[in-house]
């Protein structure tokens, strides 16, 4: 308890002098105040670095040759996909088969439902006229997310043979994990040319840690009984990985495969920003020009891939080997096979005689995006609406947005390093707290000090106003198991839409303005808060909520001594991946106009400013690290203490 | 190699869990006790020693959880490096073999039977059970013929096609089994086999290891913490504490002269009668004339109960396997074991 309080004060002592360096900041010296911006050195630096390394070292000629392996398989997947006039040169497969196909994996991986969903979705693609950029989508997704895949599985496998690799892939990870996207976008521009093999590059590097993560995982909790059965049967190392370990590490694996899928979905919809086309093009495109209607569109149409590439791929996570009883025949054991054969030849056929099952025409696409523009035009400027969304605009503005981020912008440098090191330290200890000091340090140093605020402040307040809405929200639902379980179904539905859907519908509120960034991340971040504050009130042991319910607590006194309490370490976590999605959120929300680093990093994808780029993007590593490491360690600390 | 060699021998094997174990091995000295060792940062899963099991033989390694009895028979296996030591298997030291040999002794020789049976879950009964007969490169017919028989052995005929998650406990624990002999090993290591099933299908499945130990005579090392188990099937019972072994005898012996405090407490609570023979407590006819029906050596006193009880006889002939003669067995010792001795 001693050492506890000593910690706290330590904390607090830091606090205080960030409030005398406030308070004194006339007083200060400038270079307490602002460091001298130094970036366009480090952007010099890395810049001759990158050069160096592009030119000199001719790194540049192993990635263009990688890049035009890759691109001849994505070309050959866009022949077959929409078309693209590259080898074997073939016709495009008709939408009816692909619909069918689809339809088809979906019964034998779920049932009617997964079937109809799959084969909606695509039927969907189709009527709506958005075919051919569903299919651009689609063949980056179908060569990115096996190289995804492979690589992570790799790496995985590598990193839980050998610690050496473990220790040094880690750091990296948690690197790649929080590095805003536009800092893997020019990279992969410039090593990898413009376009779709530039854009498939980006998203399996995107794509892969959690894959790796979840491999490493998994074969780490492979039974030793499993292992030891393994071995004393005889099994060679190769044997064991091959026999044993891969297939008894299969779920993990599977999700592993689940989470490349849907990072390389929401990561190809973001590479519109390096002109890949695709669904993320026109969305971006109908979204500049404020064609709100054709973006619904759009956006309905990922969310429905995303639902669809989610469902089927957890159901084949879920899908168990089954056995056929003794003489089976053959045609009833690969059923599936067969089914899967017919239907292609029959769309096919029918696709070659009934031009209509080939491809929709623009004609006769049932797009109504002009016609959801007037009605939600006629919706939004009705008086009430007018009212609520007005009102709340000038609110959060005036009340909040601007007097928050004016004193954030206000506080002298090392008043807000002094505060954040005092935070880190209250939250976890001297540990985090040197993390944090030396990062945001370094992000003075970096010199985009005011950008770094900017993008602080919009995270932090979003992050609290999710937490506001949120928790109360997860509280409520947690109490009827029927909640409970709509939540989750909703949360976890949100979760795999790209983040780029999350956006549309803050535009379409509050058309382009700082709210609207506010809003576009507070939605995206609600998930995890919701998700993680369910979870974690629905982990507290039942013993526990009837000791309470049995020493006469009220609902209320239950809720505050016995289930937040214990639910706390959980609802770290929640926030703590809040914060991440955040940090990620707002930078793409520069898309809406921010002053932040985002908008900076969007301005560097236009041209090959690869040093102001990364200083960019580490900026905001930096930030998110620190405050991942402080949560996480609170997180823990709370645990040891809860003994769980 | 002649009759006589054990074929798993274990000479002072210690196995020390800790930061640097050979090191702290090599200053050990020979008498530190186990809490001794503990004091130091080190866990001694097995703690000097040695013990030889002959050919046909079972063994019972008997103790309470985390006295060393599975980390003992892991290192029979070399599933675990012993850190001093060594293990014969008919004479070699396993600790010795290159990783091929170790693999070849093990297609050859061993077969194992785990707690949790460790079945291959996305393997069907028969691809589970032919897993070790893969692993040695068996063509895909033999291998499924023999995978069938040993099926059939254990009596999982007609379930070859169901996945581990579709069959009861028992009957993966068949499959565990069925797949440690599908090899036909010579060793059979058995590591709590019936604990993680309830009492009723335990005791079938007893019934049927010992229907199979009579028709295999395999040599065999047994785990258990249930002493009933041990009694039942044991030929001799090691008892382990600590890491080390308290006693190894028969079972007989281990009952009625404990070598230790920890097995008379151990054995305490066992119905003696039950597990001492009448062969035990015969002692030599040194010319003492017998009288009347002798009673065979291999029954047990309880069996005996009503006999001494209503005999009058001071000492009862004892009678061997053929009918000859072998000792003579004081009545009330008997009835001292029957009854306990009063004090």
């Amino acid at each position: 308890m001693t050492s506890f309080s000593r910690h706290a004060l330590t904390g607090l002592w830091l606090l205080v002098l960030a409030v005398v360096l406030t308070a004194l900041k006339p007083l200060l010296p400038p270079v307490l105040d602002r460091l001298p911006v130094w970036h366009p050195i480090w952007s010099h630096y890395l810049d001759t670095w990158f050069d160096w390394l592009q030119n000199d070292l001719g790194l540049i000629h192993v990635t263009r040759l990688a890049a035009s392996g890759l691109g001849f398989l994505i070309d050959v997947a866009a022949n077959l996909l929409y078309g693209k006039a590259r080898w074997p040169r073939l016709e495009a497969i008709p939408w009816s088969t692909v619909a069918a196909l689809a339809a088809v994996a979906g019964y034998y991986l779920g049932g009617w439902r997964l079937a109809l969903l799959a084969g909606g979705t695509f039927t969907w693609c189709a009527l709506m006229g958005q075919w051919k950029w569903t299919m651009e989508t689609m063949s980056v997704i179908v060569i990115a997310a096996p190289f995804g895949f492979l690589i992570g599985l790799l790496l995985g496998i590598w990193s839980w043979k050998s610690s050496r690799v473990e220790s040094v892939l880690r750091p990296v990870l948690a690197v790649l994990q929080t590095l805003p996207f536009f800092t893997y976008l020019l990279p992969a521009v410039i090593f990898f040319k413009v376009g779709p093999t530039a854009a498939s590059v980006a998203t399996i590097v995107y794509a892969i840690p959690p894959m790796i993560l979840m491999t490493a995982v998994g074969l780490k909790k492979v039974s030793s009984d499993v292992v030891e059965a393994g071995k004393m049967s005889g099994c060679t190392r190769w044997q064991m990985l091959t026999r044993v370990y891969l297939p008894a590490a299969r779920t993990e694996i599977l999700i592993g495969l689940n989470q490349v899928i849907m990072l390389s979905l929401a990561m190809v919809v973001l590479t519109a920003f390096i002109g890949m086309p695709g669904l993320g093009a026109k969305l971006l495109a109908m979204m500049n020009s404020f064609k709100l209607g054709r973006s619904v569109e759009i956006g309905i149409t990922i969310v429905l891939l995303a639902v669809t590439l989610d469902r089927l791929s957890k159901a084949l996570v879920v899908k168990q080997p089954e056995h056929f009883e003794k003489g089976t025949p053959w045609w009833i054991r690969h059923q599936a096979w067969l089914v899967a054969g017919g239907v292609f030849v029959f769309f096919t056929a029918l696709g070659r005689m009934v031009p209509f099952f080939n491809e929709v025409s623009r004609s006769q696409s049932l797009s109504v995006g002009s016609e959801i523009d007037d009605v939600m035009k006629a919706v939004l400027d009705w008086d009430p609406i007018q009212a609520v969304t007005g009102f709340l605009r000038y609110f959060f503005n005036v009340w909040v947005l601007v007097p928050t981020e004016n004193a954030l912008l206000y506080v002298p440098t090392f008043g807000l390093i002094a505060a954040i090191t005092g935070f880190c330290w209250l939250m976890g200890g001297a540990r985090p707290a040197i993390i944090g000091f030396v990062f945001f340090t370094a992000v003075a140093v970096l010199g985009w000090w005011d950008r770094a605020m900017l993008t602080l402040h919009s995270t932090v307040t979003a992050t609290l106003l999710a937490v506001i809405i949120g928790m109360p929200l997860a509280i409520w639902a947690s109490r009827s198991e029927k909640a409970t379980r709509r939540m989750i179904y909703v949360c976890d539905t949100a979760q795999t839409f790209p983040s780029f859907i999350y956006l549309l519908p803050a535009i379409m509120l509050f058309g382009i303005t700082p709210v609207t960034v506010i809003l576009a991340i507070l939605i995206y971040t609600m998930v995890p808060v919701v998700r993680y504050t369910i979870e974690g009130l629905r982990g507290v042991p039942a013993e526990m909520t009837e000791a309470a319910d049995m020493s006469g607590a009220t609902r209320w006194q239950k809720l505050v001594n016995v289930q937040l309490p214990l639910a706390m370490p959980t609802i770290a976590v929640g926030l703590n991946q809040a914060l991440m999605f955040s940090f990620f959120m707002v930078i793409i929300a520069a898309f809406i106009g921010t002053r932040d680093l985002g908008q900076e990093m969007q301005r560097t994808l236009a041209g090959t400013d690869l040093g102001k780029n990364f200083t960019l993007g580490f900026s905001v590593v930096l930030m998110a690290i620190t405050f991942d490491v402080a949560i996480n360690a609170w997180a823990e600390k709370k645990r040891k203490l809860l003994g769980l | 190699m002649d009759k006589k060699t054990p074929v798993i021998s274990c000479r002072n094997v210690w196995k020390l869990f800790g930061p640097d174990p050979k090191q702290f091995l090599a200053t050990l000295k020979p008498d530190a006790s186990y809490e001794n060792i503990r004091a130091q940062g080190y866990i001694a899963g097995v703690h000097n020693v040695s013990v030889d099991v002959g050919r046909g033989e079972m063994l019972v390694i008997m103790g309470l959880s985390g006295s060393g009895k599975s980390t003992l028979v892991r290192c029979m296996g070399r599933l675990h490096e012993v850190t001093g030591g060594e293990v014969l298997i008919e004479g070699e030291d396993i600790g010795k073999l290159d990783e091929d040999a170790l693999i070849n002794l093990r297609r050859r020789k061993m077969g194992m039977v785990f707690q949790s049976f460790g079945l291959l879950p996305h393997r069907t009964v028969l691809e589970n059970v032919a897993f070790p007969l893969e692993m040695r490169g068996q063509d895909r017919h033999e291998r499924r013929a023999r995978a069938l028989e040993v099926i059939e052995l254990v009596g999982l005929a007609g379930r070859e096609d169901y996945f581990p998650r579709e069959l009861s406990g028992g009957q993966q624990q068949r499959v565990g089994i069925a797949r440690s002999l599908a090899i036909e090993p010579d060793i059979w290591f058995l590591d709590e086999p019936f604990s993680a099933l309830d009492p009723l299908i335990r005791r079938e499945m007893q019934d049927e290891f010992l229907r199979l130990q009579n028709m295999l005579e395999k040599t065999i090392v047994f785990i258990t913490h249930d002493f009933d188990e041990a009694l039942r099937l044991a030929d001799r019972i090691a008892i382990m504490k600590d890491g080390a072994i308290e006693q190894c005898d028969k079972p007989d012996q281990i009952v009625l002269n404990p070598a230790t405090s920890y097995v008379a407490k151990f054995t305490e609570e066992i119905d003696k009668a039950r597990v001492v023979h009448a062969g035990v407590l015969a002692r030599p006819v040194n010319g003492i004339e017998v009288t009347g029906e002798p009673v065979s050596e291999a029954s047990t006193i309880q069996s005996l109960a009503r006999l001494l009880i209503s005999d009058r006889r001071k000492l009862i002939p004892v009678a061997g396997k053929s009918g000859e003669l072998v000792g003579v067995m004081d009545r009330q010792e008997a009835l001292d074991v029957l009854l306990g001795s009063g004090s």
